[in-house]
């Protein structure tokens, strides 16, 4: 369906990421956000509690992340799209309701404005260090799905996105933006509502009667009812089975937990959204995401510029990872180089499902700033030559 | 409304029958609270298509998954939050908090203590036994000194919350405590509570036979029966700040506040509308979750 134009902010505009971020979530049909103050993301929430009242909505700032993080959750089954805002120790904090959202399907959106860490660490500076965390940092076997934007045009773009990945799939969406890309201010296209793409809830159109809270439906996505609907329904992050009725079985539970994981990983081509330019004539291939793909477009235009065969694989969608991709490109080409805000994180990843048909190499960086374009052009040419 | 038949049991149609039988042990006070909830419910003649109920984690938190309502069994200690968002998202629904001490004053103290701040239009029944049941019997913040625990085996030292004057001082508008012995004044006060516009709270002192009567041999849930109505002092109105418990005093149970004060949706309209005149939109034009 389309957006709702009370939402959309149709325009040109010249504003940072987290404000983008806002505008995307209120174009996605987002009409509830609760938030915890915390630099660098506070901005995305700022502008929510100043434009929401205009549009229809709610925005409350709570007591703390783990309160933001579960009172979005009840928002979203009282009939809401809703999100929170927060940046790395927020996001440590919001990890056990990430795993109550992938385990009770409840469709919504983290953004996590990356900044350095660990604990307090670098408030206001950049860093891509929680890509893992965003992955594995709750509890027990599930799936995510997280999104890197590296403009203000995607944040606007991607939260949409972010939004209808979390309705389509029932799933706790990450979209994992940084410091950089948060605050840095660029020019935002934001398009008339008729040609904006929401995905609507997955509510059910069954009768009371015949309606199974965690029926499976054949896609592995249940379909949803809010509560004051008369269905009656129970929600659990107990291990459950269809009628949503707590059930500590083992088969219970390894029908439910490889759902959860299999409704994510069937879909993962449509999932997996990447950008690539001059792969199939190169000989190296830098894979990145977020703001260090900005830097390692000028890595590569340098290295292109002294004859060399580069090419460049963006990762927009971190989670679930491209193996096949990756797996893909590695056969084609000497080696795969991967710089990123982090002592190694994604590269792992890379290294994982490049099979050893490449060579991977990482190019770490502690975060609180973003590699220098030569840092990453050495890479390619000392790459070229083994 | 439904129609009673009075060949079931009155609460069965508010009960999953499926579910059946429940966790909780023989003397355990719980399925009484429940019950005096469910009369409530009659009594109130309150539309149960529009009543959500939310619990925490524990003994108590169960009460979600036998209740047959829109109910939702949540993180430990966010049942409140949880709440907040259901009832701001769907201010038509009435929202019910139920769980126990722990969940609501431990590891959720910060969220009981900011609901009733904001006033949000929750109706928190707390059921207080004292301990940590679901875990075996360890200290609670709620626990009264010199009581033996599992994570107190020579006796409990840290002064416990008196949660009425907890609530009280934090802005709640209603204020009752009761035991499981006083079935009809719960089901009563949980009436009363439905009729405010505002946060509520309602303790219900309950007992573990299993781990915190036996432990500290008290005898079994009738012997803590016996033992509730020989020392409640019905005390309506009377300053929360004297109403804290000892370990075999008495029990002052009766409503202790019953005030107004408008709740955080009011509160939040009235400054939109003086801020914002005619932009402000209080609910979103277009539906945009339908299927």
């Amino acid at each position: 369906m389309k957006a709702d134009p009370h939402g959309v902010l149709t325009g040109t505009h010249f504003i940072d990421g987290d404000h983008a971020c806002c505008e995307g979530a209120l174009a996605a049909g987002a009409r509830f956000a609760a938030g915890y103050p915390i630099t660098p993301s506070t901005e995305v929430v700022e502008r929510f509690a100043a434009r929401v009242p205009t549009v229809g909505g709610t925005f409350i700032q709570m007591e703390d992340e783990l309160a933001a993080s579960i009172t979005l959750q009840g928002a979203v089954w009282g009939g809401a799209k809703a999100f929170t805002v927060t940046s790395g120790p927020g996001f440590s904090l919001m990890m056990e309701h990430i795993g109550y959202a992938a385990m009770t399907e409840t469709p919504c959106v983290f953004v996590d404005v990356q900044r350095g860490g660990p604990s307090t660490g670098l408030p206001t500076l950049p860093a891509q260090a929680d890509m893992m965390q965003a992955r594995w940092g709750s509890h027990g076997d599930y799936e995510i799905i997280a999104l890197c934007p590296n403009s203000p045009q995607e944040c606007f773009d991607l939260t949409i996105k972010a939004f209808n990945l979390a309705e389509e799939f029932r799933v706790p969406v990450m979209f994992m933006m940084d410091e950089v890309v948060g605050h840095m201010t660029e020019k935002v296209v934001i398009p008339p509502a008729d040609q904006i793409e929401v995905v609507p809830r997955k509510h059910t159109r069954k009768s009371v009667e015949d309606y199974l809270p965690y029926g499976s439906n054949g896609d592995m996505v249940p379909e949803m009812a809010h509560a004051g609907e008369g269905y009656k329904f129970h929600v659990t992050g107990l291990t459950h089975d269809e009628r949503g009725y707590p059930n500590m079985t083992p088969q219970t539970q390894d029908k439910l937990v490889r759902r959860l994981q299999n409704k994510i990983r069937a879909a993962v081509d449509r999932i997996c959204l990447f950008e690539e330019d001059g792969i199939d004539s190169a000989d190296v291939v830098v894979v990145s995401y977020g703001i260090t793909s900005r830097v390692a477009q000028r890595a590569v235009q340098m290295a292109r510029e002294r004859g060399l065969k580069v090419g460049k694989l963006r990762l927009i969608t971190a989670w679930p990872f491209p193996d096949q991709k990756i797996a893909e490109i590695a056969s084609k080409v000497k080696a795969l180089v991967v710089p990123e805000l982090n002592l190694g994180q994604m590269v792992r990843e890379v290294e994982r499902a490049a099979q050893g048909k490449a060579k991977t190499i990482a190019l770490p960086h502690a975060g609180g700033g973003v590699h220098n374009p030569d840092q990453i052009l050495n890479a390619i040419v000392e790459a070229i030559r083994c | 409304m439904l129609n009673i038949d009075d060949t079931v049991n009155p609460v069965e149609p508010f009960l999953r029958s499926d579910r059946m039988p429940h966790i909780w042990c023989p003397g355990c006070g719980i399925g009484t609270t429940v019950n005096s909830f469910a009369r409530a419910l009659i009594d109130s003649k309150i539309d149960l298509e529009s009543l959500a109920l939310v619990s925490g984690i524990g003994c108590t938190g169960r009460v979600a998954g036998y209740v047959k309502l829109d109910s939702f069994h949540t993180t430990h200690g966010r049942a409140i939050p949880f709440a907040t968002g259901l009832k701001l998202a769907n201010p038509k629904l009435n929202v019910v908090v139920y769980s126990g001490d722990g969940d609501l004053s431990a590891i959720g103290g910060n969220h009981l203590i900011h609901a009733a701040r904001r006033n949000i239009d929750l109706k928190v029944i707390c059921v207080n036994n004292l301990i940590y049941a679901m875990t075996g019997g360890q200290t609670a913040p709620t626990t009264p000194g010199h009581a033996t625990t599992s994570t107190n085996p020579y006796g409990t030292f840290e002064p416990a919350f008196n949660l009425p004057h907890l609530v009280e001082a934090a802005g709640a508008v209603y204020v009752a405590r009761w035991t499981t012995f006083h079935v009809r004044q719960l089901a009563r006060s949980i009436s009363e509570a439905f009729q405010k516009k505002g946060f509520s709270f309602i303790e219900v002192i309950s007992p573990c036979p299993t781990l915190y009567q036996r432990r500290n041999k008290m005898g079994d849930g009738l012997d803590t029966m016996k033992y509730y109505k020989e020392k409640s002092k019905v005390k309506h109105g009377t300053p929360t700040s004297e109403v804290g418990l000892t370990l075999n005093g008495e029990i002052a149970v009766g409503k202790f506040v019953d005030r107004d004060r408008p709740d955080y949706q009011s509160m939040m309209r009235a400054q939109y509308v003086e801020s914002l005149g005619e932009r402000y939109i209080e609910e979103p034009e277009v539906e945009c979750v339908c299927g």
